[in-house]
């Protein structure tokens, strides 16, 4: 499976790997992948459980895959038919944990000198300064890897992992506890830095907001196998599948039956199974009477306060907010549509917006959807 | 005096030796997974609930001229080690063992195992991730086990009657001196004695836990502070 760009680089780190789960969890799938990744960071998507780290732990050795074969640049780590299994530590692939493993006895000078233990002394200090300055965090050498900041340490885990020079570079949600500066400021350090080693990265996240911010190739795995992959604006905002809608932030998801296919106009209509809402959305494969999921993001809708006129969006939808609670910076409505109040749309407003209707629970309202932003998925059997 | 100086040198002598036989034997038991393992784990912890008398007699017979032991020691040394100071070791090696494999073994499993591979995926081999990362970060485990030997050892009383007798200078221990004396209506002298291991034992007891408190803050606080 090829991914975006692997046709001008070619793939350095190429795996097919298939291992049943066991214990632990409650999930009893196998992570059965086959995947690519060309130089440049490429991103693993999906919810907890999903396998990703499975993924990233076989990749780097730590787990034995039951079947599978796993190569860098052309030369084997793994192959389970010809017995080659070469150890972790040798693989010369590096790993950066979620608990980043940072050795806390050990200064920060020491940490990311520990790979370098083959190298001659005067080598390795110019190797761990020149690691420090890359990472910023020179002027923290001397302290110990416990008492510094969440971002430093995420800084000194990176320069320890990449000091060894390695072929590949794990990350497995690396960022995920720092805010968005911090965030933003050390993936330019970590881009800088593969500018000139270009050597593949895999980013494991299951948060769309990190998706988006580091941008590159995405592979999507549900259930231990990979459903999508693309670019992360293709792959993501216009999911195939229920699971990868709700993974990536589509709160509404409803199933209808199509009732109306209007080819000359491009759109289909829809009509949700409970009750007697009915949804202009973009034609897709179907014939008149066929089961779909349609994916709504709660971002997409618009709440009016009066019946709008002279607007463009072909979706009206007059109901009454139930709940309205804030979530940080935004508030989240829910809103039960008068055809059948069963039918509850999830709509995302900004403080200022929800300020300015006066909205209210119990107050009629109406939905604004546009046609494009109703996404008709596959996995409801599409005929 | 004697059988005190006698006590403190077997008991340091036998925490030197089993910390140097329950490193290994701990890190085997902690971080390798065979189908026997539970067997020898048993056989580790035996000392815990055998009578001192049990264990002295078989070590008494091993250490014996015609017992395997002994019979070593008569092609090595030209001499059985039953009622020496040597065989007065062996069987506290054996009678203390699980108050040092214990604590390894739980510090040992307590590790957070991302370290461990984090040292393998920079390179390390087995025994510089032990040294550089298990071994220190172990440091509280490795007091409590060596003082708990120490103590141990310094207090038994029935392996040693049993396996050294009572021989002054070579394996008259202080609890056997203590008892010999109350044997022969000695109580002053007796009392001398067990104050003296009493106040020994305490001071060495708290002087450590102390120190090893001191120790696990330092290396535990870290880690609550994630």
């Amino acid at each position: 499976m090829g991914l975006v760009g692997s046709e001008i680089n070619p793939p350095l780190l190429a795996a097919r790997l298939r291992k049943a789960r066991s214990g632990r969890t409650r999930s009893s799938f196998a992570l059965d992948v086959a995947i690519e990744i060309p130089p440049g960071i490429t991103i693993v998507f999906g919810r907890s459980g999903a396998g990703k780290s499975t993924l990233l732990d076989c990749i780097a050795g730590l787990l034995k895959p039951d079947t599978g074969r796993i190569e860098i640049a052309g030369e084997v780590l793994l192959d389970v038919d010809r017995r080659i299994d070469v150890p972790p530590a040798k693989r010369k692939i590096a790993y950066v944990f979620q608990s980043l493993a940072l050795f806390p006895q050990m200064t920060v000078e020491q940490n990311v000198a520990y790979g370098l233990a083959d190298m001659p002394a005067s080598e390795r200090v110019l190797r761990v300064n020149s690691m420090l300055e890359a990472f910023r965090v020179e002027q923290l050498a001397k302290r110990k890897a416990d008492e510094i900041s969440g971002g430093e340490q995420q800084r000194v885990a990176l320069a320890r992992s990449l000091a060894t020079s390695p072929r590949v570079l794990l990350l497995d949600e690396p960022l995920t506890a720092l805010d968005e500066g911090l965030k933003k400021s050390i993936m330019e350090d970590l881009r800088r830095w593969n500018a000139a080693q270009n050597i593949p990265i895999l980013y494991v996240t299951h948060s769309r907001a990190e998706v988006d911010a580091v941008g590159e190739g995405v592979i999507v795995l549900e259930q231990g196998k990979i459903i999508s992959t693309g670019r992360p604006h293709e792959v993501l905002d216009a999911p195939r599948s229920s699971a990868l809608a709700q993974a990536s932030g589509f709160d509404n998801l409803f199933s209808g039956v199509v009732t109306e296919l209007r080819e000359a106009d491009g759109v289909m209509r829809v009509q949700l199974v409970r009750g007697a809402c009915e949804i202009e959305t973009p034609l897709g494969y179907a014939v008149v009477g066929t089961a779909v999921r349609l994916a709504i993001r709660a971002g997409d809708i618009l709440l009016a306060t009066e019946r709008p006129y002279g607007l463009s969006a072909r979706n009206v939808i007059a109901g009454r907010i139930i709940s309205l609670e804030q979530r940080g910076t935004m508030f989240v409505a829910k809103v039960a549509a008068d055809a059948d109040g069963a039918v509850v749309f999830t709509v995302h407003l900004t403080l200022g917006a929800k300020r300015a209707l006066e909205l209210e629970v119990n107050q009629p309202v109406w939905l604004v959807i546009k046609t494009h932003s109703c996404h008709v998925l596959e996995d409801a059997k599409i005929v | 005096m004697d059988a005190l100086i006698l006590s403190v040198r077997l008991a340091a002598c036998v925490s030197l030796i089993l910390l140097l036989i329950g490193m290994p034997l701990a890190y085997w038991l902690a971080y390798w997974n065979w189908r026997g393992k539970f067997l020898l784990e048993a056989v580790v912890a035996l000392p815990l609930v055998l009578p001192p008398t049990v264990l002295g007699f078989y070590v008494l017979i091993a250490l014996g001229p015609h017992g395997p032991i002994g019979k070593i020691s008569e092609i090595l040394f030209h001499r059985g080690l039953a009622f020496t100071f040597g065989g007065l070791v062996f069987a506290s090696v054996l009678y203390s063992l699980p108050f040092t494999v214990q604590p390894l073994i739980a510090s040992f499993e307590g590790m957070d195992r991302r370290l461990l591979d984090a040292s393998a995926l920079l390179g390390a081999s087995r025994f510089r991730t032990f040294a550089k990362v298990i071994l220190p970060l172990s440091l509280p485990g490795i007091v409590t086990a060596v003082v708990l030997s120490f103590a141990h050892t310094l207090g038994e009383f029935g392996v040693v009657l049993m396996v050294g007798g009572n021989l002054p200078g070579i394996t008259r221990t202080a609890s056997i001196d203590i008892y010999d004396r109350v044997q022969s209506m000695e109580y002053a002298a007796a009392n001398r004695m067990a104050l003296v291991l009493l106040i020994v034992s305490f001071v060495v007891l708290s002087t450590v836990y102390g120190v090893n408190r001191r120790i696990g803050r330092r290396v535990w606080a870290s880690w609550a502070a994630r």
